[in-house]
């Protein structure tokens, strides 16, 4: 028994809803055909009307209306600030993509621009057929759904990733700040703690390793310390809010906070709790840090303090001399980022850096120095002190130790070089 | 047959105790017990001891046609690279300027070379080889770096019983390993 009042409302509303879906099409076909002219516009706008004291032409027309991207994307002036993947790769399903670092700001790695390191592709896996298979040396091996992973008390950290490989000691070395150590982002991860998981099949005694299996077609397997396992080690299925994309390992990865990130291991179907490593390829044959000795480190785990200066960097230019803020990022495997020292006279003397609160445990931390260029030549780095006293070593203090055909964990302090005109290139190249 | 409807049910009453099981001592309660069979599908983990290799067979010659199909296009005819790696060679160079690391002188354990072509090779169709055609690739990809003779054929037994050239190369992890001071002036 609806009243006649209602049925008014109905109707008046239904003609409202049909009035704005017809409006917006045309909204739309608008927004096309200005799009179209767009690049024209733009040029002949540099000298013509959008500056005082003119009204700018985006303030003479309605902008794009609702809905014209459902799941937003950056401002087409942006379209630079994309992944750096090298062009000329032997392959590209074993290959890796960079974050563009000195065109980021703050210390989260927006989702499309979180760097990627696959070995056999990106799977694309349908969440309602994963299943995560928990075994070994357990009381009760179990299998979870992805609902079952998510009904687990949940909890949020903010870490950062590395990969190993992130430079190499040989050169040539990378022009930019993405091209030296592009293979490094940090995200805001949810998920549950792999204790709780681990807890719930009832660890049996004699269990030293979790070995990780992804469900990519390289089935990437990579063994844990138990220790881990139960201290900050979980099993993440969001990131920066969002569930992970796939090239982060959708539905599921593992993350193992500060550890080199080939371990994080994506699109995790297996955990099998053992006595001992697995001995996988990828923590014998690859993965391992040869010596100069002919032997060879295996296991090295933790990323070492690290940092390096985004703003000024590499393939940017100061416009003049005067007042430039120097801003980097500093990051430790091993816990808290204690102090960024920045120095701009070639490394003679070093200052304080400022740290951006709040400064958290395997996180990225940004640094900031306000600085005068004088326009004289100058040379400019910055070096990562962590809670543990540890200091950033420089390039040749690294190579005199470990030799330049050690792979992986170079964690060199790298300079940039300022010249009269302002052009910032790599010191070391 | 009636046999077998009482394996089925045996079957059932198990898995059902082992759920019941999973329940009663779990924490939270969640997911649901993995069986046997479930477990030895996915578990496919050889371990450095040739632990849990299936069984099979393979010679080094099966082997060299298996190669010359699936491998030889990325690693070369005879493994010498290509875009894919290197696997024959360079043993003895680990400790020069120009180490050549390969299957023959950078791998540690004989049997976690199957459980890596088993897993993930050939990289257009992994775990679309036989057991037996991968015991014949490790086989052949052994024989290439000199460690079995090449009338040589392989199985679990044999492939456990080789002892690598760099299984006494891996060292610990020593790091923090390099030292800077806290300088502050006159650097």
């Amino acid at each position: 028994m609806t009243k006649p009042t209602d049925i008014d409302r109905n109707v008046a509303c239904a003609s409202r809803r049909r009035f704005l879906r017809e409006g917006s099409v045309l909204l739309g076909g608008a927004v096309i055909a200005r799009g179209l002219a767009g690049s024209k516009a733009r040029a002949a706008a540099e000298n013509a009307g959008n500056l005082p004291p003119d009204v700018p032409e985006w303030m003479k027309t309605p902008g794009d209306p609702m809905g014209t991207q459902p799941y937003g994307a950056p401002s087409p002036f942006e379209k630079d600030v994309i992944k750096n993947i090298s062009k000329t790769l032997p392959q590209y399903l074993s290959a890796s993509g960079r974050t563009p670092l000195q065109d980021l700001d703050g210390i989260i790695t927006p989702n499309g621009l979180f760097y990627e390191r696959h070995h056999g592709g990106v799977p694309t896996i349908d969440p309602a057929q994963h299943r995560l298979m928990l075994h070994g040396l357990v009381d009760r091996p179990l299998i979870f759904t992805m609902d079952d992973i998510r009904r687990f008390p949940s909890e949020s950290h903010i870490y950062f990733l590395e990969c190993s490989g992130n430079p190499e000691y040989k050169k040539p070395y990378g022009k930019t700040a993405s091209d030296l150590v592009g293979l490094l982002s940090c995200a805001e991860w949810t998920g549950v703690s792999l204790k709780l998981v681990l807890q719930e099949a009832g660890l049996q005694p004699g269990a030293k390793w979790v070995v990780a299996e992804g469900a990519d077609s390289a089935a990437m397997t990579r063994s844990i310390p138990i220790e881990k396992c139960l201290d900050d080690a979980m099993l993440a299925y969001s990131q920066n809010g969002e569930r992970l994309r796939p090239q982060q390992g959708y539905p599921l990865r593992l993350l193992v906070p500060g550890f080199e990130g080939n371990m994080n291991v994506k699109w995790l179907r297996r955990l099998h709790v053992t006595a001992e490593p697995a001995y996988s390829r990828d923590e014998t044959s690859k993965y391992t840090d040869p010596m100069p000795d002919g032997t060879a480190r295996e296991f090295t785990f933790y990323m070492e303090a690290k940092s390096i200066i985004t703003r000024p960097s590499g393939g940017q230019r100061l416009s003049a001399p005067g007042f430039h803020e120097i801003s980097g990022i500093a990051w430790t495997g091993r816990g808290k980022v204690r102090r960024v020292d920045v120095s701009v006279d070639d490394g003679k003397s070093w200052q304080e850096a400022q740290l951006q609160e709040p400064v958290l445990t395997r996180a990225l931390t940004r640094f900031r120095l306000p600085w005068h260029w004088d326009g004289k030549p100058a040379v400019i780095q910055s070096r990562a002190i962590d809670e543990t006293g540890y200091v950033q070593p420089t390039l040749a203090e690294l190579l005199a130790v470990r030799g330049d055909n050690y792979v992986y964990h170079n964690n060199a302090i790298w300079p940039w070089r300022i010249a009269a005109d302002g052009e910032v290139t790599n010191a070391h190249a | 047959m009636p046999t077998r409807r009482l394996e089925l049910a045996a079957l059932a009453v198990a898995t059902l105790l082992w759920a019941a099981r999973a329940e009663a001592q779990s924490p939270y309660g969640i997911g649901r017990a993995a069986t046997p069979a479930e477990i030895a599908g996915w578990n496919i983990d050889v371990g450095g001891d040739g632990s849990n290799l299936p069984p099979g067979i393979g010679s080094v010659s099966h082997g060299s046609e298996v190669f010359a199909q699936q491998c030889a296009a990325c690693h070369g005819a005879k493994g010498e690279g290509g875009v894919g790696d290197r696997l024959v060679g360079g043993q003895g160079t680990l400790g020069t300027p120009k180490p050549v690391r390969t299957v023959g002188s950078y791998w540690p354990y004989a049997p976690t070379l199957f459980d890596y072509i088993r897993r993930a090779m050939p990289q257009n169709a992994p775990q679309s080889l036989s057991n037996d055609d991968v015991y014949a690739v490790s086989a052949y990809i052994l024989s290439l770096n000199g460690l079995l003779p090449a009338d040589a054929t392989l199985d679990a037994k044999s492939l456990a019983a080789i002892k690598m050239p760099s299984r006494n190369m891996f060292v610990g992890d020593p790091r923090p390993d390099v030292k800077n001071s806290e300088c502050m002036s006159g650097c």
